[in-house]
């Protein structure tokens, strides 16, 4: 255990600095190249930089490349690679706006490096049942992980702070929960993408200096995936996740096929006259989580960015109870 | 209206739980026997088709769910 100290403190430091020390000059760069879009929940004209993915994949590769040089685990390769394969589809879809079905279908492609390195197991545990051996079964759920996380998190991403805010308290419950769980060395590969959301968190914190974009989001949302592949703990990952599972379960329903929020007509939430957000009574409209919290009136992008982050840390509790009960059996 | 929120976290979450332990206890036992190489592939034909099913009766579920406590903020 006390051997894990030191990779422990010197990636999750090197995660959070590495992200901290290249988002300003990302955020000028971006600045010179006019790379600019609308914060639309502002009152005045405020433009703001994207992609952030950028600066999020170093911190990552950067982290994890030092945790490999300690344990050399195919795990950490497979978390890698495919974190950098969400960077690149998510970049894709930032430089060109691509069709509803794009990136669910790459995403998919991006969980083959977990399979080619073997990193996953053959059977799905439970907590209080035990487990159950699925192994073509499991299959297709390691193919269908990757999307579902890359795009549940990159739905979230809808106010300032918000995708990084909530990654930051999802991770490390996950966290938590892999340490509850003795997989320790997952527990290591898992924290830099806590520190990473963290250090991201400082710039993207309403105001905004910077969206993640979709090369930020699919890479918080494809590492998350792949930890929960390679650690195991697929089912107290999906918990830690659910306030955004939430958002895309209302939406998918709501709207009943997959499609960008892009071309979506009705509007879920406006602005009154002091510019807070207040839900819609338009039918057209998806329902989404932000719709639901303002069903009670009308609140500001900070409240209702904190409202999230309560849910966010709900969620993580039960995560973290459901490690606990991965150890009991009925 | 938050609380609401919590709930359906809640209830999300305690479904999982119940389908974990249907999971377990209807694909786990599941095996086929006597039709040599293809064993494996029934076998795994049947879980992923009974898999299939729960999801789906979970996802029924949840929108029930979802309709019963936001009924007044999802129909106005």
């Amino acid at each position: 255990m006390t051997e894990l100290i030191i990779p422990a403190i010197i990636s999750c430091f090197i995660a959070f600095f590495t992200v901290y020390v290249a988002t300003p000059p990302l955020i000028k760069y971006l600045q010179n190249r006019n790379l600019t879009v609308k914060d639309m929940n502002k009152k005045e004209e405020v433009m703001v930089v994207r992609p952030g993915g950028p600066a999020i994949i170093l911190g990552i590769i950067t982290s994890e490349i030092v945790l490999y040089a300690f344990f050399q685990l195919n795990e950490i390769l497979a978390v890698i690679i495919t974190s950098f394969l969400g960077f690149l589809i998510g970049y894709v879809d930032d430089r060109k706006v691509m069709g509803g079905w794009f990136k669910p279908v790459a995403l998919a492609f991006a969980a083959i490096p977990i399979i080619a390195l073997g990193a996953y197991g053959s059977d799905l545990a439970f907590p209080l049942f035990g487990s159950v051996q699925i192994p073509a079964l499991y299959l297709a759920i390691v193919v269908l992980m990757i999307p579902i996380t890359g795009n549940t998190i990159n739905s979230i991403d809808v106010l300032n702070g918000v995708a990084s805010g909530f990654m930051t308290i999802a991770s490390f419950s996950l966290s938590i929960a892999l340490f509850v769980m003795q997989n320790y060395e997952i527990a290591l590969v898992s924290l830099p993408l806590g520190f990473v959301s963290l250090a991201f968190y400082k710039f993207h914190k309403i105001p905004s200096k910077i969206f993640p974009g979709d090369s930020g989001a699919l890479t918080l949302g494809a590492m998350y995936g792949a930890i929960a592949i390679v650690g195991h703990v697929e089912i107290v990952a999906a918990v830690a996740l659910l306030p955004a599972v939430i958002n895309s379960f209302l939406f998918l329903s709501s709207v009943k096929r997959i499609v960008e929020h892009r071309q979506i007509k009705g509007k879920p939430v406006e602005h009154d006259k002091e510019f807070r957000l207040v839900a819609t009574n338009d039918k057209t409209a998806p329902v989404t989580l932000v719709r639901l919290i303002l069903a009670g009136g009308p609140m500001t992008e900070k409240q209702v960015g904190y409202a999230i982050f309560k849910l966010a840390i709900f969620s993580g509790i039960l995560a973290i109870i459901t490690a606990f009960l991965m150890g009991v059996k009925i | 209206m938050r609380i609401g929120l919590f709930g359906f976290l809640f209830g999300m979450w305690v479904l999982i739980l119940l389908g974990g332990g249907i999971v377990v206890v209807v694909l786990g036992p599941i095996s086929i026997s006597g039709y040599g190489e293809m064993d494996w592939l029934l076998s795994s034909g049947i879980k992923a088709v009974i898999a299939i099913i729960l999801v789906i009766t979970w996802i029924l579920i949840l929108s029930k769910l979802k309709n019963w406590i936001f009924r007044k903020e999802i129909h106005p």
